[in-house]
């Protein structure tokens, strides 16, 4: 909370004005009892009707003061909160989208979309409530006192009894009801944890004929939640009443006890009268204070999420050297060099000792099972993560000396999942290379065997993909990612396990198509499938990190173990003989 | 208070104080109706709820009043000891007598209040529990395609969310607008029996007020609009980029990502501080408008002292007055809006348990004795939508204990058959009989017991890897669960892990591989011992060791059943003894592996372009 603060500096002046508008306002607020009592005192005792003439309109003069300062504040604050909540928010989003996957991987994708909208929304909240509010209250509260204390100090010790009596039933109730509050929040997700489980598998529960289960799961949580709910609500219903109670006594004490200095002298009605409103003021702004004091630890844990991700310095450091003039035959494609990787906080190392060459116009394929490293390796290459030990080079050079943008300039990238954004299909395909033009991008989309089921959509290339690609098949997204890919007319083209949604016929074709277009590029593909490798330049075969085979198929069905396995398993041993 | 609770429905991004624009309810009456019958049998302790509301709520409107009088006292007997009459003293025995009466009255109010919030907080929870409950019997007794239609976010924020905010307006709005009405009212005639004239100068500055707020409100909704529309682009964008990271890095986009965020944010920004401050000058507006009552009774009141029409301390109890108007007021204003966002709840929730549920098994349901597990599909029709015929006219025969491998690209249409077996969905047209019986003429609960489904969206629950087993037939002993996973080839892989058998799988599942995963729920289906099984072949995403686990699991379950399994195998295809070619949901081709290569069509296409080609190579290798 604090550290955020310094996104407020730019505020500064507007925010310390806001302060003190609150703090005029609260005290014209406060001179207004005390007017009051001159009307009472010296007005009405005397019968003097002018003056409270005067007085009268001097108290409007000063509610208007008031009313106006308290409208400046508040356009202030407003000011200040939203412009602190938008700074925050672009400061977070930029910083983020400087993330490597590293420091993405290490918050997490959906915890870092809500640590960008709702926390900083949920502090913006906050300083807004700061500003407008919270300044008051202790100012009334100590306002309230001073002008107390000045009206009758003597009679002010009804105050010293009953404010901690106020203070300390607000801790008590705070105590006894905020572990529930806890309670209920777990509970709370249990519940949607059943209903979603419900929701999701719907199709195994019948299939079982497990509903009543289901069902009886539901209740039990249901039961649980509610009988929480009653308890919190039932202790929280004597919250009210108790402060009413204490604030209403407090009030009869005053005009018992100030009846008493009246008569003996030390003090005029109109005072007592001032006094009961000063009271009350005093006692409503600790009540508001204690409601603010709810909401600061809610907005403090908003606060630790967002200053832990302002926190994370990408590790990957862009390099000013661009010079990439080289045109030696032998280095022209993708080298691996020793190349050892581990994941922080990891026991062995991803990546072990890695070194092959991918050559301009060959296509080298990648294979080997689930946690084998196989994407681990391809994100080595655009520099997604940096290697601990040796080098990655892209024709000769260092990737880590060619400055990030050219790099991945020159390499095309499919993911393994395939991520479309919300636009039409011409804009998704188009996002590899802007300067595409329409037919290339359509040649793009054919090589990708993407054109047929477009031309099919309803506009053509301009049908619009709804927000993640939800309107198009699995199939049919990766195509599209793969026409992205291959728009951007690379020098290297990434392919991870990009082949899976496809069926057999058209990732046949597509990679029939993928050689011939791949002439003047190094084509490094990802798979699973051994169909999708057969016809590959060159395979490399990992296994737990390290490369166990390298070779075409023919020589690593000779060599390699780990391959025959991998065909074995799917491709049954019967049809090997 | 209650604002405080509004604002946390709002829930979420925004700052939501105040009059955020509501959903309006289609139906009101006939809801309102509805809603009110959850509330009768809670008639007794809800007239309990009333009584105690009016009787705190009179209480605290007659003390000020009463405390009135006792300034006034303390007035009269000042002014005769300063104008120095003999003898003159303040009656302290009136003014004790008063105390007394007004410790009462507050202690007695705050115990009512008490009362009524206690009684109050049972009943607004027995009733959204009630609602859930329904809600969730109801979604069980919900045909699959309401499933399939409705994404689950949406039930979910209905059966939880709607709920929650019905309890809420009946834990704090209800008996706050009860206890406004009757403070407001109460004030009234109290304050008219003081000084109608000082009640008329007060009464002048509500339309001020209500005026003033209408304004506000009207302008402040439509910021208020816009700001959750920014909002809502803000968050798309945010969602958008952030899961597409990896792609928007690969081609370089960051700059132009951060610029459309910033500029979204900068519209955000406009609407946002705009909405805050009409919404923000609401309270010091309505302050305002009380100062200038407060004034108004300070002088006025002043005057009427001085003329004696009424006392000093009258003036002091006017003011209190005019200090309860307020709250209730607001209250009030209110009101309309929290009636409708409750009723607009409580219509999502009816609209779910107005659904209509899967047709009545019939009475008549035979019970199939020993079933073996024939299975016909009759010139079965199908669709989901009247005018996409998917299945025409289609008539397969499948003898107990032989295979079907249903073969076509992904997306082809296999929950199709799934959810036509299973009778998920009904036929359109024709019958499909196990061992002879038209499948609608089993009872649901037996035609389930005959299938086995081990699918590859493999579904399992929060709880221990027993339990999740243990799902496939209620009351499994450990020794039958053991054996179940064995067959399964699980249960290595599950003694390997730390607590075993007692291993909770967390909500993603992430604690175990996809492929262990799938040896579970073959576990579960081998546990469940159906006649007939629908199997899903694994594709990707397992790893090698573990996917020949798979398999050898998968044909010990098929053993001696009927099986209907979605092949991507090559051995699995060949040896089925029928084979579905399905396209774009359609089944296009049926029949043996032979008879479908020498139709050339499309299997044999297929097959050439595939598996020919694998064969292929494989003899050289």
């Amino acid at each position: 909370m604090i550290r955020l603060a310094r996104y407020l500096r730019p505020y500064l002046w507007p925010a310390l004005f806001s302060v003190l508008f609150v703090f005029l306002q609260s005290l014209a607020n406060l001179y207004l009892p005390t007017l009051m009592a001159d009307i009472v005192d010296t007005g009405i005792v005397r019968g003097d009707m002018p003056y409270i003439y005067k007085m009268g309109a001097y108290m409007l003069l000063v509610t208007l003061a008031a009313g106006v300062l308290t409208v400046l504040a508040n356009y202030l604050a407003s000011k200040v909160a939203s412009g602190f909540g938008r700074d925050v928010r672009n400061k977070m989003f930029a910083h983020v989208e400087t993330f490597s996957l590293k420091e993405f991987d290490q918050v997490g994708t959906s915890s870092l979309i809500t640590r960008t909208t709702n926390d900083i929304a949920q502090i913006e909240q906050v300083y807004m409530m700061i500003l407008k509010m919270m300044t008051m209250a202790p100012l009334m509260c100590i306002g309230g006192i001073i002008m107390a204390v000045y009206k009758d100090a003597k009679l002010s010790l009804v105050l010293v009894v009953t404010l901690p009596l106020l203070i300390v039933s607000i801790l008590l109730l705070a105590q006894k009801g905020l572990p529930y509050f806890k309670k209920i929040q777990k509970k709370m997700d249990r519940l949607n944890l059943i209903l979603r489980e419900e929701l999701t598998g719907i199709r195994v529960i019948r299939s079982f004929n497990r509903t009543k289960h289901e069902i009886d799961r539901f209740d039990d949580a249901n039961k649980d939640i509610t009988q929480t709910s009653i308890r919190i609500n039932q202790i929280m219903s004597a919250a009210m009443p108790l402060m009413m109670l204490i604030m209403n006594l407090s009030m009869v004490a005053i005009v018992w006890f100030g009846g008493l200095r009246i008569n003996s002298g030390s003090m005029q009605v109109g005072d007592l009268m001032a006094f009961i409103q000063y009271a009350m003021q005093i006692m409503f702004s600790v009540l508001m204070g204690a409601m603010m004091f709810i909401m600061i630890p809610r907005a403090q844990i908003s606060a630790t999420r967002v200053n832990e991700v302002l926190d994370i310095r990408p590790d990957i450091k862009d390099a000013k050297s661009t010079a990439l003039v080289n045109n030696d035959e032998n280095t022209q494609g993708v080298e691996f060099r020793n190349v050892t990787f581990s994941y922080p906080g990891a026991e062995n190392p991803a990546l072990n000792d890695i070194s092959f060459m991918a050559r301009t116009g060959e296509t080298t394929a990648i294979i080997g099972g689930t946690g084998a490293g196989k994407s681990t390796l391809l994100n080595l290459i655009p520099r997604y993560f940096d290697a601990v030990s040796g080098s990655v080079r892209v024709n000769g050079v260092d990737v880590k000396t060619i400055s990030i943008e050219k790099l991945r300039r020159m390499i095309g990238y499919v993911p393994q999942k395939s991520v479309l954004f919300s636009g039409t299909v011409a804009e998704n395909i188009r996002y590899g290379n802007e300067r595409a033009t329409d037919e290339e991008i359509k040649e793009a989309a054919r090589i990708a065997q993407a054109d047929e089921f477009i031309q099919e959509m309803s506009d053509g290339y301009d049908s619009v993909i709804a927000q993640g690609g939800k309107n198009v098949s699995g199939g049919q997204k990766q195509r599209l990612a793969i026409a992205r890919a291959l728009a951007r007319q690379a020098d290297i083209y990434l392919l991870d396990d990009s082949f899976s949604a496809l069926d057999y016929r058209t990732d046949a074709r597509l990679r029939a198509e993928l050689g011939r277009m791949t002439q003047t590029a190094a084509l490094i593909i990802v798979a699973q499938r051994v169909s999708t490798v057969l016809h590959a330049d060159k395979i490399i075969v990992l296994d737990d990190g390290k490369i166990v085979g390298e070779g075409t198929h023919a020589e690593l069905m000779e060599t390699c173990a780990v391959y025959q396995e991998i065909v074995a398993s799917q491709l049954e041993k019967e049809e090997l003989a | 208070m209650s604002d405080t609770k509004n604002n946390r429905r709002a829930g979420g991004f925004g700052p939501g104080h105040m009059r955020m624009p509501v959903q309006k309810p289609k139906n009101f009456r006939k809801t309102f109706r509805r809603l009110m019958g959850y509330l009768r049998p809670h008639y007794a302790v809800l007239i309990a709820v009333f009584i105690t509301a009016v009787l705190s709520t009179i209480f605290t409107i007659i003390a000020p009043k009463l405390m009135g009088n006792a300034t006034t006292k303390l007035f009269e007997g000042m002014m005769m000891k300063m104008k120095g009459v003999p003898g003159a003293h303040i009656d302290f025995n009136y003014i004790w007598g008063i105390v007394i009466t007004l410790v009462l009255l507050y202690v007695l109010s705050s115990l009512f209040t008490f009362i009524m919030q206690y009684l109050m907080s049972g009943v607004s929870q027995k009733m959204v529990y009630k609602l859930r409950k329904q809600v969730n019997e109801k979604l069980a007794g919900l045909p699959v395609s309401y499933y399939d239609a409705h994404p689950y976010g949406d039930v979910l924020s209905r059966a939880v969310n709607d709920s929650e905010n019905i309890s809420n307006t009946l834990q704090q709005s209800l008996t706050a607008s009860i206890t406004s009405i009757i403070t407001l009212v109460g004030v009234i005639v109290m304050m008219l029996t003081i000084s109608p004239l000082l009640t008329l100068v007060l009464l002048v500055t509500i339309p001020l007020s209500f005026i003033g707020i209408a304004q506000i409100t009207k302008r402040s909704q439509g910021y208020f609009k816009q700001q959750q529309e920014q909002i809502g682009k803000l968050n798309g964008h945010v969602e958008e980029m952030f899961t597409g990271h990896q792609v928007i890095k690969a081609f370089g986009k960051e700059r132009e990502s951060v610029g459309k965020f910033e500029s979204i944010n900068g519209k955000l920004y406009n609407s946002a501080w705009k909405a805050q401050f009409l919404s923000g000058i609401m309270m010091p507006m309505m302050m305002f408008v009380g100062n200038i009552g407060y004034v108004l009774i300070s002088v006025v009141g002043g005057i009427l002292v001085i003329n004696r029409s009424i006392q000093i301390g009258d003036i002091q109890a006017f003011i209190q007055y005019a200090r309860q108007f307020g709250q209730p007021l607001n209250q009030i204003a209110n009101i309309s809006n929290i009636i409708q966002s409750t009723i607009a709840s409580a219509e999502r929730i009816f609209e779910i348990l107005d659904e209509e549920e899967v047709s009545k098994d019939d009475e008549a349901s035979e019970p199939l004795q020993l079933p073996k597990g024939h299975v016909a599909f009759d010139h079965v029709n199908f669709s989901y939508k009247e005018d996409q015929p998917l299945i025409e006219d289609m008539t397969i025969d499948v003898k107990a204990g032989q295979s079907v491998a249903i073969v076509g690209p992904t997306g082809a249409g296999k929950t199709t058959l799934v959810n036509l077996l299973m009778r998920f969905y009904e036929v359109r047209k024709g019958k499909i009989t196990v061992d002879g019986t038209d499948i609608r003429s089993i009872k649901r609960e037996r035609l389930h017991q005959l299938f086995g489904m081990v699918l590859q969206d493999t579904w399992l629950f929060k709880g221990t890897i027993r339990e999740n087993i243990a799902y496939g037939r209620a009351g499994a002993t450990e020794e039958e669960i053991v054996r179940a996973s064995e067959a399964a080839h699980a249960d290595h892989f599950i003694r390997t892990l730390p607590e075993g058998y007692d291993t909770v799988l967390n909500e993603e599942g992430s604690n175990i591989s996809q492929g262990q995963k799938q040896l579970l729920t073959i576990a579960r289906a081998i546990l469940a011992d159906p006649v007939i099984l629908i199997l899903d072949e694994a594709t990707s995403s397992v790893d090698t060791r573990t996917e020949v686990h798979i398999q050898k699991a998968m044909n010990t379950l098929m053993k001696n059943r009927t099986s209907f399994v979605i092949a991507h195998r090559l051995s699995t295809i060949r040896e089925a003894d029928l084979i579905l070619v399905m396209n774009h949901g359609h089944v296009i081709e049926q029949g043996t592996h032979h008879e479908l290569l020498e139709k050339q069509g499309f299997y044999a296409d297929l097959y050439n372009s595939q598996f020919a080609d694998e064969e292929k190579h494989l003899e050289i290798g």
